[in-house]
């Protein structure tokens, strides 16, 4: 999903990159609150896993693959601001280390990979685990949905800057529809790397999953409970 | 599990998968590279202004092992992001432990 350089004429490439840098700045800003002593590592550590998974191209239909792009899983596990700077910091060191994704693109591949996941994902999943019962499959459902709508809505929002900016005379309605037929299939690898690791961390640590908090309570009332050893098990999150 | 312990099986995951399954991973191209050469809009695509770079496309210059190479490229990948991302999120954090919080503030509200 990484845009090259010269794919979005120069116009609309700074426009993008503007609207990123807002995006990012507020991000930074939102982020303060979902972040603290315990979360901070947890963001860091979340970033560095969407670049790995990143590398992971799964094939899909006919000599196509299709990588994460990690918002949705992101913003489940460390809140929608701090993901949205999660996969913006993988961008920017795959575009200057790597050579993955234009420089001259940066502005886009925020806006479609972090940007746009985040804000699609994670009010889906918000609203799906209000309504679903609380539990821990059902939050992996939840997150399954998410991430399942966040990629093409990503190439939704990638053909929408094409169609302002895009450097070739292509209808934008074979863009469009080439570009959401492929991403609905990349979605679904997206869905099951997500709901994989959403489930892996709540089966361990539900605690730290940002999205999840209602399931923070733990069912665990030991049937021995007569009050004499209470105090020390009421901190269960404790490193 | 320990706070510590899940860190640490969360960053093992993470080296596992960039500095060895990596390796697996399909060649072909992705979704929008794939559409792009469909539809002739590769056609005014430029060079990445760093494809010469040490690290370009995944592989360590100077290192021949395919194996080897994007290993080490993935491995590093993951150092870097997280150093970055983590001094980026440990700077602007809230101070204090959540756990010692007990003001109202402690259960940031987000959604």
């Amino acid at each position: 999903m990484h845009a090259p350089d010269g794919f979005i004429d120069a116009p609309v490439s700074i426009a993008a990159g503007a609207v990123a840098v807002a995006g990012v700045g507020l991000a930074l800003r939102g982020a303060t609150r979902e972040l603290d002593d315990r979360t901070a590592p947890l963001a860091g550590l979340t970033a560095a896993f969407v670049f790995a998974a990143q590398m992971l191209n799964f094939p899909v239909a006919s000599g196509t693959s299709g990588h994460l792009l990690g918002g949705a899983l992101a913003a489940i596990l460390v809140g929608p601001w701090t993901g949205v700077l999660c996969v913006a910091v993988v961008l920017l060191l795959q575009a200057l280390l790597f050579a993955d994704g234009g420089l001259t693109a940066l502005g886009v591949n925020v806006i479609t990979m972090s940007l746009v996941t985040v804000a699609v994902a994670y009010p889906l999943f918000r609203a799906l685990v209000r309504v679903l019962p609380k539990t821990r499959a059902a939050a992996a459902g939840a997150s399954f949905a998410a991430a399942l709508v966040s990629v093409p809505a990503s190439a939704v929002a990638f053909t929408a800057l094409y169609a302002l900016g895009g450097t070739t005379d292509v209808s934008i309605g074979t863009v469009a529809g080439a570009m959401v037929g492929v991403h609905v299939l990349i979605g679904i690898g997206e869905a099951l790397i997500t709901a994989a690791t959403v489930s892996s961390v709540l089966a361990v640590r539900p605690d730290l999953v940002h999205g999840a908090r209602e399931l923070r309570r733990r069912p665990e009332l030991r049937t021995r409970a007569a009050g004499a050893s209470g105090a020390d098990r009421a901190e269960p999150s404790q490193a | 599990m320990q706070t510590k312990r899940f860190f640490a099986g969360f960053l093992v995951v993470s080296l596992i998968l960039a500095g060895i399954v990596s390796y697996y991973a399909s060649s072909s191209p992705d979704g929008l590279e794939k559409v792009a050469s469909d539809k002739g809009m590769a056609a005014q695509e430029r060079e990445h202004a760093l494809a010469g770079s040490p690290f370009g496309d995944y592989g360590v210059e100077g290192v021949d092992d395919g194996r080897l190479s994007g290993g080490l490229a993935g491995v590093l990948g993951v150092g870097l992001v997280l150093v970055v991302s983590g001094g980026l999120f440990w700077t602007i954090r809230r101070r204090g432990g959540s756990e010692a919080r007990s003001e109202p503030r402690a259960e940031p509200r987000t959604d």
